[in-house]
């Protein structure tokens, strides 16, 4: 298990759409039931719309920061999207900082209508391996067809973010979250996807 | 989170809540048995949330057809004993601001809490408003809660402190508490058992004759703020330096302060009853400060108020800088009255207040990572939905406006649909401005035509907002008989702010069957003629319209179809792909017109094959896009 710093400072970052606010929900939730104190917040206005999305999740022994991490010091960023990660990276990481994130593009708009250029998906896995201390790329969209469902991404994220062994709480934790909050079909999908998610971070680990 | 844990009783048990769903747990934990708001963005989600849970805690909830509606209904409740709740943005609360300002003279009985949501940034309105000087206008004391637990225990506090006065009490919270989330520890829930009651002596009255009383019943406010819990202080003592601040800035400056190592010298006090001021407190610790920092967002109220009471006691504060926005010393990148502030806005402008230096972390090797992705960057520009009616919609106006000929001016308003100005909606409003306005400036506009204006003028209002605010300004077409045509894009729910239901939809707040408003009878009734089309058929939707530019007085075209989001749930999509050998790519001529120019996020460019694609993970299968290929390379499979 990680090595605590206080406040742990985790972006989950994406695309409106993708899930990633729940994610950071159940991340927060996750902490409380370990113990800990929680601040989130979320920047997403209309995002429904496919806007820019990312949570700020700050996690603590024993006490209520601000809902806003200050630039450059995220120790975590898990990013859902490969240019939303770099662009997170970019404004809130420093040199310590460790990623996760998904392998699938969402193209923005202006590099639909082909007025801009999305860069190439390899080159921005380089760049965040360059600027951060560790990267975990993995392919989430995938892994949560897998699983049963394309929209279980999110899900798959959050289990690689907990078995990154990053956090300084197991993936009991996270389970027992997905336990309370869904039901039927949906819990057993979301499971899926959380183990699938674990399992390819651990595998990518012991393989490097 | 959930409803699950705004529900649980388990007194002392830390859930994670966010901000809306505290106020709503804060309510249910005093009791509340009356509920009611129009949805607005950053307040949207307290409603439903009490709506769901309305049977377990004899709670009626309901949405109101607009803001002033809701309050007043909340009025009634506390007039018979019950406590009761309005929900809304800054926005919504100017709509409500004339039964405010009169409410505060007839007084209230039952605890009556108003919860306003303040946008700083407007990351989810057009404007940024400060609400706070709202309430003082009308008379009603605010608290603002610093974090998402403390919105549970103010809006608590709030309930209290409104049956003490006999006056509604305003809960301020920001986006930054709204969509915040964060650890609350559960209270113990009260009993579900509630009585209205109403005797024929009990007179609710607005007269100048009450101003007094009421002036002091905000004194005796004023009084009990000087104890409030939610007011205090930390650092050392007999500071200085201080720094006054309220809502979520109490966080950002305590960690500025932290971060620049001044936690030996620079006091932090921490103000939630931000009007009326506790006069007493604030000179305590006003007199032995020398340099008063003031951080709070919207509007320079806190600091305001502060300074007001410095200057009536100048002769024993002495001589205090004050920094704020004012002097232009608390300010974002954008300026001191525009944005909102974070961690790092208010580290830098201590910094330069109280001469620290400060240097942010930062990554070394950004630089060579940027160079690697070739500097592009592309940013996400908000869009219409994959499948949503209004690009169908806006698009037949925009082919109409073009047919016709005569430069249509074309107006909007608030909604999924103000994305109208965008690209994504063809750039095709000219004007934005609150609920309903557009209606109001196109019978302006309707009525100039003996200074030789001839231009058509169209303008387009969501379903929600009709009901919202529509009507008045159409009776007033009507009977002015102006020359406008309004387009009702009816989606058929408030999609903006979550997919609410409204006096249209004939479902109630918590889901059960309700009384249902059409549309069409109620422009019948004014003598508007109206006429219903699907915006999906595209070729029709220009075809009427172009007919209606031509035709003259007051006329109403209703464009109807669920929203894309609505529609698709709990149903399977049809299937829409490109055909690729129909496809001729760049030799067609259509200039990319799928991807580029009808611009549907589901419809994308393959540049391997030089052809037009579908994002099937996208695509909500409305097929409007095959139906304006002129190849007709795009195929919809409609399942069964
Ligand atoms: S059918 Fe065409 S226009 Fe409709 S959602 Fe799919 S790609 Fe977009
Ligand atoms: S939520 Fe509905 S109305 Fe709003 S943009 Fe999406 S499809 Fe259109």
């Amino acid at each position: 298990m990680g090595e605590f710093r206080e406040p742990l400072n985790v972006i989950v970052t994406g695309v409106g759409g993708q899930g990633n606010v729940l994610a950071s929900q159940v991340l927060a939730a996750a902490a409380v039931e370990a113990g800990y104190r929680v601040s989130i917040g979320e920047t997403f206005g209309a995002s429904q719309r496919g806007g820019s999305v990312m949570s700020h999740v700050r996690i603590s022994r024993d006490r209520t920061y601000g809902p806003l991490i200050p630039r450059g010091r995220a120790h975590l960023i898990v990013g859902f999207e490969p240019l939303e990660t770099l662009r997170i990276l970019m404004d809130y990481g420093n040199p310590e900082t460790v990623v996760v994130m998904n392998d699938r593009p969402n193209y923005p708009i202006g590099c639909l209508l082909g007025e801009e250029k999305y860069p190439d998906p390899h080159l921005i896995v380089e760049a965040v391996n360059r600027l951060a201390a560790k990267n975990h790329v993995l392919p989430a969209t995938e892994l949560a067809k897998e699983a049963g469902n394309s929209m279980a991404a999110n899900m798959v994220m959050t289990g690689a973010l907990s078995g990154s062994g990053l956090l300084p709480f197991g993936g009991d934790r996270f389970t027992g979250v997905i336990e309370t909050l869904f039901s039927g079909e949906v819990r057993d999908l979301n499971m899926r996807a959380f183990q699938k998610g674990t399992e390819a971070v651990q595998a990518a680990g012991t393989a490097r | 989170m959930s409803i699950y844990a705004v529900a649980l009783d388990q007194p002392g048990r830390a859930v994670v809540l966010t901000g809306n769903e505290a106020v709503a747990r804060g309510a249910i934990e005093a009791g509340v048995a009356f509920a009611a708001c129009y949805p607005g963005s950053p307040t949207a989600e307290v409603l439903p949330t009490l709506a769901q849970l309305g049977d377990r805690f004899n709670i009626y909830t309901e949405f109101s057809t607009n803001e002033k509606v809701a309050i007043e209904g909340a009025a009634a409740a506390s007039f018979a004993g019950l406590r009761s709740l309005t929900i809304c943005k800054a926005d919504g609360f100017n709509v409500a601001l004339d039964f405010a300002t009169a409410v505060c003279l007839s007084g209230t009985k039952g605890g009556m809490v108003i919860m306003v949501g303040d946008d700083p940034n407007a990351h989810s309105s057009v404007k940024e408003e400060d609400s706070r000087f709202l309430a003082r206008t009308a008379n009603l004391p605010v608290l603002e809660p610093a974090t998402v637990a403390e919105a549970k225990e103010v809006t608590r506090a709030a309930f209290e402190l409104s049956e003490k006065i006999m006056l509604p009490v305003v809960v301020r919270c920001t986006t930054r508490i709204c969509h915040a989330s964060g650890d609350v520890k559960l209270g113990p829930l009260p009993p579900v058992e509630k009585q209205a009651a109403l005797s024929r002596d009990q007179r609710y009255v607005t007269s100048t004759l009450f101003a007094q009383f009421m002036k002091g019943k905000v004194k005796t406010a004023a009084a009990l703020a000087e104890d409030s819990p939610f007011n205090y202080y930390t650092g050392p003592d007999n500071a200085e330096r201080i720094v006054i601040a309220c809502g979520p800035s109490c966080a950002y400056a305590l960690e500025a302060i932290e971060i620049l190592g001044l936690g030996d010298s620079v006091g932090l006090l921490k103000i939630s009853t931000t009007w009326p001021l506790p006069e007493n407190l604030l000179l305590k610790h006003l007199k032995g400060a020398r340099e008063v920092v003031f951080a709070e967002e919207v509007d320079s109220f806190l600091e305001d108020g502060v300074m007001t009471i410095a200057a009536k006691h100048w002769d024993e504060v002495g001589p205090v800088k004050f920094y704020g926005k004012n002097t232009g010393h608390m300010a974002g990148p954008r300026g001191a009255f525009v944005g909102e502030l974070d961690p790092d806005t208010v580290t830098s402008c201590l910094s330069k207040i109280f001469s620290v230096p400060y240097d942010p972390p930062a990554l070394p090797n950004a630089r060579e990572a940027r160079e690697l992705v070739n500097y592009s960057m592309p940013s996400r520009e908000l869009a219409l939905c994959a499948g949503c009616p209004h690009r169908a919609s806006f698009w037949a106006i925009k082919m109409a406006v073009e047919l016709d000929g005569r430069n249509a001016i074309v107006l909007g308003d608030i909604g999924c649909y103000t994305l109208g100005l965008m690209r994504t909606g063809y750039n095709i409003l000219q004007s934005v401005h609150c609920m309903g306005a557009g209606v109001g400036i196109a019978c302006g506009l309707g009525k100039l035509d003996r200074f030789n204006f001839r231009q058509p003028v169209i303008t387009v209002v969501g379903d929600s907002t009709f009901f919202h605010a529509v009507p008045q300004a159409l009776i007033n077409a009507r009977y002015n008989q102006s020359d406008i045509l309004c387009v009702i894009l009816d989606n058929e729910t408030t999609a903006m702010t979550g997919h609410q239901p409204h006096p249209g939809r004939g479902v109630s707040a918590s889901g059960q069957p309700a009384g249902k408003v059409e549309i069409e009878p109620l422009l019948a009734g004014m003598g508007i003629p109206v006429t219903v089309h699907d915006p999906y058929d595209v070729e029709g939707t220009v075809g009427v319209i172009h007919r209606l530019l031509r035709e003259s007085g007051p006329r109403a075209l209703v464009l109807r179809r669920a929203c894309a989001l609505v529609a698709v749930k709990g149903r399977k999509k049809d299937r829409v792909y490109v055909n690729q050998e129909k496809c001729i790519g760049d030799d067609c001529g259509c200039a990319r017109f799928c991807s580029r120019v009808f611009a549907c996020p589901a419809n994308i460019w393959d540049s391997r094959l030089g052809k037009a694609r579908i994002d099937e993970a996208v695509c909500n299968g409305c097929g409007v896009c095959a139906s304006l290929c002129p190849q007709r390379a795009i195929i919809v499979e409609r399942t069964v």
